[in-house]
């Protein structure tokens, strides 16, 4: 087992080198000039050369590549084109509230989804299984900014329970204050997930629901809620779980629109911005980022079906 | 003493069934699944349930249990009384709380009967938390207390073990403390050893038979294999179609069955007495198996790991026209030798002669002209064809394969048709519109087709009823005479292995132990564990299609 975790970190280093080397070659092979692409049309050849200086693009390619990832292993991203900042803190600053969002989303989430998928495949081609399809029809379907003005309309307008917008960070704010600003944009971002792992649920469940030892457990006398959830929904987990880390990679890689609609400082928005302004460096940082999140994510989910199921041992 | 002859009429009843009936939704229009069935099980009896598959054992239990599938089976009429409990009347709540205090129940297949992420200590427990108020200290004590009245070893491990790290054997054991750690009025045991080997079925069919001794416990054992009824039944009941046809005591029922159905199927266990020797072929051998060697895995990232040794320097010889039966019990090698001759794995060394070509280390493109004369039928014919092919395209797959013209080869599919027994329009059906019986016939005229110099039949009748068993031997016999093809026989039950085969090979753990005229080898064993193996095959005194002691003629 811990040989296992072992190579499967050691595999993140050849994956992640291919990323970089992509994010690398990304700015250095588009056509034209990496100068004038990043100085824009306006630029004097006095200044496209002070550009090529500084970010060392007349040495040769190799050269470019090692300087480059020699910054990158010690943490240097490179400097926002735009603000001049650096790209690490940029970034330091947006990864939070987007963490705290994907997380309380994620909970949220799992906490809805998981009971209706399950009651769903309890009282299968009832009602309620029913109810719970076309929720999650409808939740799949609806635009996520749709989802999110709808919110506002009732819950922060006509109810005025909840702020439009804004976000607070809980280790500044305190968690209430954190909660009290999450809740509408977490649920809105949750609608999706929720018909997603509702289904995933229901669709393993029924499966498991068939299983001999489920008949073994209700032949032992044994309660159905203890039936649905101590032996069946374990059993259910591999699927349940793989799909809550992707949706949890999803989300960290950002997620724009509800960013936008409840004026959050995340990665989403910083991503759209960089790339509109042309801020390469930015772009680069958050391909790598992004790819760093699935590969890790990948490795939790993949360690976290042995907790689940003790047949699988690596 | 032959069967049990326990008098029961001063014993206290424990169940009544009485005119239990038990349908489909009334929207299916369909005849019931059970037809006013009334049976009695008294304390300490071990009453047997016997049928083919589909005749309604299991819904019988089923119901008992209160454990019908929802929306899809009903009972409409009649009642099963417990002790002095109508169990038809109770609540939802309180036929659970029935359920493993007065009425257990065991499953077939001890692997899928037991929850894979669950260990099979606190498997037990959750009978007590579920049923009793007992503090954790007394229920871990009750726990450890039936885990060794069953007879596990090393209970401490094994209280900690998950099903999968347990053999058949102690999951069925782990099966059974569950079912009697409250010591339940009434056992209900559905095929309980049907899916273990003979050895291991013999230890759990005593250790059952001690516990009731021990606990006064009634007994509902449903079976199709009247071996095992025979060794284990106070009174028989035989069902056909979800009607009760007989009941009696065993010794009336096997010396004097009453209704057609019992003695025919009582006529259709294969007797253990090996068929009468068939004349020594002339010729060569068509298959020659030397020093054959099979090791899985090994390898290893880290660390160097060894191997599974599966089969270890096995060699043999088969003449044309001939059957060689492999016996062994699970993990004996008989699968992995079939699957070396298959070339479906490559053994890992050792020569595999088919009609003088070494086909043991052949390439994939090598060995494509070959391929057709060697041929496999599966055990199970319900996942062996593809089930969104008719069962002409599946039949001329492997013909078309090999240049044959299509409509050539239709042709040929529609006599074979003929020769399994099957209506020629068959080939324009798919496989879910045949029973088991028929799925098979047509796995083997799939295989037939090809024209095989070897056929391997890899535990081919297992999942069939004896009656149906029968039959499909008796077409691989009459194909054998016919063409000429060898067959190469896996299985690990003698009785079929007695019918079918010239010659026997019995496994064991990857060795041969012991090889020869099935005649010589299972009429006077010389190897220990071909012995244990056939002291082990239950009813085997008795001459079933007889209906007398074996050699009383």
């Amino acid at each position: 087992m811990l040989g296992y975790i072992l190579r499967r970190i050691l595999a993140i280093i050849p994956v992640m080198l291919i990323v970089a080397i992509f994010v690398f070659l990304l700015l250095r092979l588009t056509p034209g000039d990496p100068a004038a692409i990043i100085a824009g049309d306006m630029a004097t050849p006095e200044q496209l050369e002070r550009i090529r200086e500084a970010m060392g693009l007349n040495k040769p390619l190799l050269t470019q590549f090692f300087t480059w990832m020699g910054s990158l292993l010690q943490g240097d991203l490179g400097t926002s084109l735009i603000s001049g900042t650096p790209v690490t803190t940029m970034i330091g600053q947006r990864i939070f509230p987007t963490i705290n969002m994907a997380l309380l989303t994620i909970v949220i989430a799992v906490a809805i989804a998981v009971p209706m998928g399950v009651l769903a495949a309890w009282r299968h081609r009832s009602w309620v299984d029913y109810a719970v399809m076309s929720f999650s029809v409808l939740g799949f379907s609806v635009p996520v900014f749709v989802i999110g003005y709808l919110f506002i309309l009732v819950f922060s307008i006509s109810l005025g329970w909840l702020p439009v917008q804004g976000y607070a960070s809980p280790s500044e704010k305190g968690i209430a204050e954190f909660l009290y600003r999450a809740i509408l944009p977490s649920l809105t971002l949750a609608t999706i997930y929720v018909a997603l792992i509702a289904r995933m649920t229901r669709a393993s469940m029924l499966e498991v629901l068939g299983e001999d030892y489920i008949r073994t457990a209700r032949a032992k006398g044994v309660k159905e809620s203890r039936v649905l959830f101590r032996h069946a929904l374990r059993n259910a987990a591999v699927p349940i779980l793989t799909v809550i880390g992707t949706g949890f990679a999803l989300l960290i890689s950002g997620v724009v629109v509800t960013e936008s609609v409840f004026n959050i400082p995340g990665i989403g928005r910083l991503t759209v911005d960089a790339i509109l302004a042309r801020d390469y460096p930015v772009i680069q940082a958050m391909i790598l980022i992004t790819s760093a999140t699935y590969v890790v994510v990948n490795l939790i989910i993949d360690i976290s079906y042995t907790v689940f199921d003790p047949r699988i041992r690596y | 003493m032959l069967f049990k002859s326990r008098n029961f009429d001063d014993a206290k009843t424990v169940l009544t069934v009485n005119d239990l009936t038990v349908s489909l939704p009334p929207a299916a229009k369909a005849p019931p699944v059970l037809n006013r069935i009334s049976l009695t099980i008294r304390q300490g009896e071990t009453v047997c349930l016997v049928g083919e598959s589909g005749s309604g054992k299991s819904v019988t239990s089923l119901a008992i249990m209160g454990l019908l599938p929802k929306d899809a089976l009903f009972v409409t009429g009649g009642r099963i009384t417990l002790s002095d409990t109508d169990l038809l009347e109770q609540s939802p709540s309180a036929m659970q709380d029935i359920r493993a205090r007065r009425v257990a129940m065991i499953f077939q297949e001890p692997m899928t009967a037991l929850n894979p992420v669950m260990r099979v200590g606190d498997q037990i427990e959750e009978v007590l938390e579920s049923h009793t108020s007992l503090s954790a200290e007394e229920r871990r004590a009750r726990v450890i207390d039936i885990m060794e009245q069953v007879h596990l070893p090393d209970v401490e491990r094994i209280h900690r073990s998950y099903p999968h790290q347990l053999s058949g054997g102690q999951r069925q054991r782990i099966m059974i403390a569950m079912a009697l750690v409250l010591e339940p009025e009434l056992l209900i045991a559905d095929e309980p050893t049907t899916a273990l080997d003979v050895t291991t079925q013999q230890q759990i069919l005593s250790l059952i038979a001690e516990l009731q001794e021990k606990h006064g416990t009634a007994v509902l054992f449903i079976t199709h294999d009247m071996g095992v009824v025979a060794e284990i039944a106070d009174t028989v009941y035989v069902m056909k179609s979800g009607d009760l046809v007989e009941h009696a005591p065993i010794e009336t029922l096997l010396r004097a069955p009453k209704q057609d159905y019992t003695q025919n199927l009582l006529r259709a266990v294969p007797s253990l007495i090996p068929r009468a020797p068939r004349a020594a072929p002339g010729g060569d051998p068509v298959l020659k198996v030397e020093s054959l060697d099979m090791i899985y895995g090994g390898g290893g990232f880290f660390v160097k790991r060894p191997g599974t040794h599966a089969a270890k320097d096995v060699t043999f010889t088969v003449a044309r026209g001939r059957t060689l039966g492999i016996v062994g019990e699970s993990g004996s090698g008989k699968s992995t030798v079939a699957r070396c001759i298959m070339r479906l794995i490559a053994p890992t060394a050792g020569a595999i002669r088919l009609r003088d070509t070494d086909i043991a280390h052949l390439s994939r493109a090598q060995l494509k002209p070959h391929r057709q004369h060697l041929q496999v039928v599966f055990q199970d014919p319900f996942r062996s064809l593809n089930p969104r092919w008719t069962v002409g395209r599946s039949l001329i797959e492997g013909p078309v394969n090999y240049g044959t013209a299509p409509a050539q080869a239709m042709a040929r599919a529609a006599e074979l048709m003929e020769i399994v027994g099957l209506p020629r329009d068959s080939l324009d059906r798919y496989p879910h519109q045949f029973s088991g019986g028929q799925r098979q016939r047509i796995a083997i005229a799939r295989a037939v087709m090809m024209q095989p110099d070897v056929l391997v039949a890899d535990e081919a009748v297992s999942a069939l009823d004896v009656s149906v068993q029968a039959q499909v031997l008796d077409l691989l016999n009459d194909l054998q005479e016919s063409l000429g093809i060898t067959i190469v026989f896996i299985t690990h039950d003698l009785r079929v292995a007695a019918q079918i085969c010239d010659d026997v090979l019995v496994m064991q753990r990857g060795v041969v132990v012991e090889q020869g005229p099935a005649a010589a080898v299972l009429a006077n064993p010389q190897h220990e564990y071909t012995k244990s193996l056939i002291e082990a095959a239950p009813g085997r005194a008795w001459d079933f299609a007889n209906f007398r002691e074996l050699g009383a003629a």
